[in-house]
């Protein structure tokens, strides 16, 4: 990553869940780091995710789910990130995860994972480090 | 002892001394903060107006807050099994969690429900459920919360039902359902359809249920969420009492009699970690609530004065780490909405920061408020902080901010038109943000995440699958073979009909249900009338 082009980042709320409290707050600390952030805002399916990514010439996507249902999401994303050639685009996600669904989160190919607590420099710091 | 338990010496502290809601506090406060207080006028005594010291007069001697644990999860079968347990544990009511396609009005096959079936509560799709979820359970001598807004008419018409089919009239069926719409487009965002249209579902609920259901609160108007979404206290009891003032001028333009309806009103506040601002916050609402119901509305009747609350403690307080610090937590904001005078409570579960509460973690969160019930000794007399200068300043301060909100609020045009304009969202949005940064350069330590941090193990949780959603979906296709076809068309095109005109949903509604139409066949027919409600996505 050269320092010409500001890291994208698209930050999206999937499924049914609003509350978005968290999406909203790391969307605003991430541009407050420099980064060029597209907020899609709520009940955004897999498809338009990926489609706005495509758009917005996006180098990460942030997800935040709290409502238990990332792993069907994270799945369907990945794939469609395959099916589109666009699987350098890197998928992070933050909100309620339970400890056993991080591995396989992994395993999907999530870059990062932030749960409750997370600090917003560490977001900030893990975003840039997957985009580099 | 371990290293990481070892007593720190403590620093001299730079830290500002402000409340989490950033404000000010000073080093003491004497009589001439509370100077011009008039007992009578501002307080009285309990059960006497303005109520700022309780609506009762006995408080907690006469009868204790009701211990009311919010539940829901998986399937309709499954959270029945769940309220029996609670009932049998000295639960006194039943409170429901919907999962999001519910809240949403979508069935469990829609594509946005895609792993969200069952998981942030119980799946009810149609009466059917609803027949499941009260099996056994006999609605004529428990009362019921339900936590649903958008589709509140559908649930309540459900609940009307299940009734129905129990022998127990509509007239004897006690309980809440949310219904606070206001708040869902302000803070908690679970809206459908645009906010003027969901306003006549609301009104038109409010009014079936002063016809029919006398005992039964047609609305419960919401602080929680807002406080939730990163609120201060202030603009928690701003925007929430501003919200009641709306609905209030929506029934009495709608031509209802204030005090027809303003007895059945009640409200819903968070009780956050900071002691002494919430219990002020919990007196100014009961003050602002009795003197704008007078003043403003005219209302005769003291019960419509009367601000009754239930109160959760603060679920974003909640820490995934060392989560069994959650209970002291919980316990500090329970006895917080205890000396602030609450008619309900639900305790979080310490490990609710991780998932879906266990049953031993329900259990402790129960035995929570027992402690302060019968340990304690908070309940022997009534606002046991009354009169002390800090608490009467503050209630002081809080009313006043919340007053100047009520001021740009009507400036604009009421609460609908602020909403429209994205005001409340904003001040928010801005609130929450704020609160982060102060977290991250340490000025609030949250003990175990930006202080007091150490290395520990996973704990067991609730975990649910995608079994329910299979379940679910099965279920909905058997019932939609299985049901009179023609009955349920019918009923959906009546339904499209009077939302069009201008009558009361509440009957095209019930009839539906009792056609075993799904709730997303329902939300779906008035989507096609009054088209979704879009956020502008800014942050």
């Amino acid at each position: 990553m050269t320092n010409d082009r500001k890291i994208r980042v698209v930050v999206a709320k999937p499924g049914l869940d609003g509350h978005d409290r968290g999406a909203k707050v790391v969307a605003r600390a991430l541009r407050d780091a420099g980064m060029e952030v597209i907020y899609t805002g709520l009940r955004q399916s897999p498809e338009q995710i990926v489609a706005a990514a495509a758009q917005e010439d996006a180098d990460v996507i942030g997800l935040s789910i709290l409502s238990g249902a990332h792993l069907p999401i994270c799945e369907r994303i990945v794939a469609l990130l395959k099916e589109k050639e666009m699987a350098d685009v890197k998928l992070v996600v933050g909100g309620i995860i339970p400890a056993q669904d991080i591995p396989e989160l992994q395993k999907l190919g999530v870059a990062g994972v932030f749960l409750p607590g997370a600090s917003l420099q560490d977001i900030v710091d893990q975003v840039r480090a997957v985009a580099a | 002892m371990s290293k990481a338990l070892e007593e720190k010496a403590a620093p001299p502290r730079t830290r500002p001394f402000t409340t989490i809601s950033g404000r000010e506090i000073r080093p003491l406060y004497r009589p001439e903060d509370v100077q011009g207080l008039d007992y009578a006028r501002d307080l009285g005594d309990p059960g006497q107006y303005p109520y700022t010291r309780g609506v009762h007069p006995t408080m907690y001697r006469g009868k204790v807050w009701t211990m009311r644990q919010f539940a829901g999860f998986g399937s309709a079968e499954q959270t029945n099994q769940r309220f029996k347990y609670l009932l049998a544990n000295g639960g006194h009511g039943l409170s429901v969690a919907f999962d999001l396609p519910t809240l949403m009005g979508r069935d469990p096959d829609h594509p946005l429900s895609l792993g969200e079936v069952g998981k942030c509560g119980v799946a009810v799709t149609s009466l059917a459920d609803m027949e499941t979820l009260f099996d056994g359970i006999p609605l004529g001598e428990v009362s019921t919360s339900m936590t649903i807004n958008s589709p509140a008419a559908m649930l309540v018409a459900f609940y009307i039902l299940v009734g129905e089919k129990q022998g127990v009239p509509q007239a004897q069926l006690q309980g809440t359902v949310q219904a606070d719409i206001l708040k869902e487009f302000i803070a908690q965002k679970e809206y459908i359809f645009p906010p003027r249209p969901s306003m006549r579902l609301i009104v038109d609920m409010i009014q079936y249920c002063t016809d029919h259901m006398p005992k039964w609160n047609s609305i419960s108007i919401s602080g929680y969420h807002i406080r939730e979404a990163g609120s201060t206290a202030a603009q928690e009891l701003a925007f929430t009492l501003r919200d009641g003032v709306e609905y209030v001028q929506w029934c009495v333009d709608a031509g209802m009699d204030v005090d027809s309806f303003a007895p059945r009103l009640s409200f819903f506040f968070n009780s956050h970690s900071d002691f002494f601002e919430e219990i002020a916050k919990f007196r100014a609402a009961r003050r602002i609530w009795a003197r704008t119901m007078k003043e403003r509305f005219g209302a005769k009747n003291p019960r419509s004065m009367m601000l009754r609350f239930h109160t959760q403690t603060a679920g974003v307080s909640l820490t995934a780490q060392q989560p069994y610090n959650n209970v002291a937590r919980t316990a500090l904001q329970a006895l917080a909405a205890v000396l602030g005078g609450t008619q309900s409570l639900h305790t979080n579960s310490l490990d609710e920061a991780l998932a879906l509460p266990t049953e031993e973690a329900v259990t402790i969160a129960l035995r929570t408020q027992q402690i302060v019930a019968e340990e304690t000794g908070v309940i022997n007399a009534a606002d046991p902080l009354g009169g002390s200068w800090f608490l009467e300043k503050l209630t002081n301060e809080i009313e006043a901010d919340a007053l100047e909100y009520f001021r740009k609020i009507d400036a604009m045009g009421g609460m609908v038109a602020a909403v429209e304009k994205g005001f409340p969202q904003r001040e928010i949005q801005e609130a929450s943000f704020q609160f982060q940064k102060a977290v991250e350069r340490k000025d609030k330590v949250i003990v175990g995440v930006n202080d007091y941090v150490m290395e520990e193990k996973p704990m067991p949780i609730l975990y649910i699958d995608e079994t329910t959603a299979r379940e679910q979906t099965a279920r909905v296709e058997a019932l939609r073979a299985t049901r009179d076809q023609e009955r349920v068309r019918k009923a959906l095109a009546e339904l499209q009909q009077v939302a069009r005109g201008t009558g009361n949903l509440m009957y095209p509604i019930l009839e539906a249900s009792r056609a075993y139409a799904t709730i997303g066949e329902m939300c779906d027919a008035l989507r096609e009338v009054w088209g979704e409600y879009e956020e502008a996505p800014v942050f």
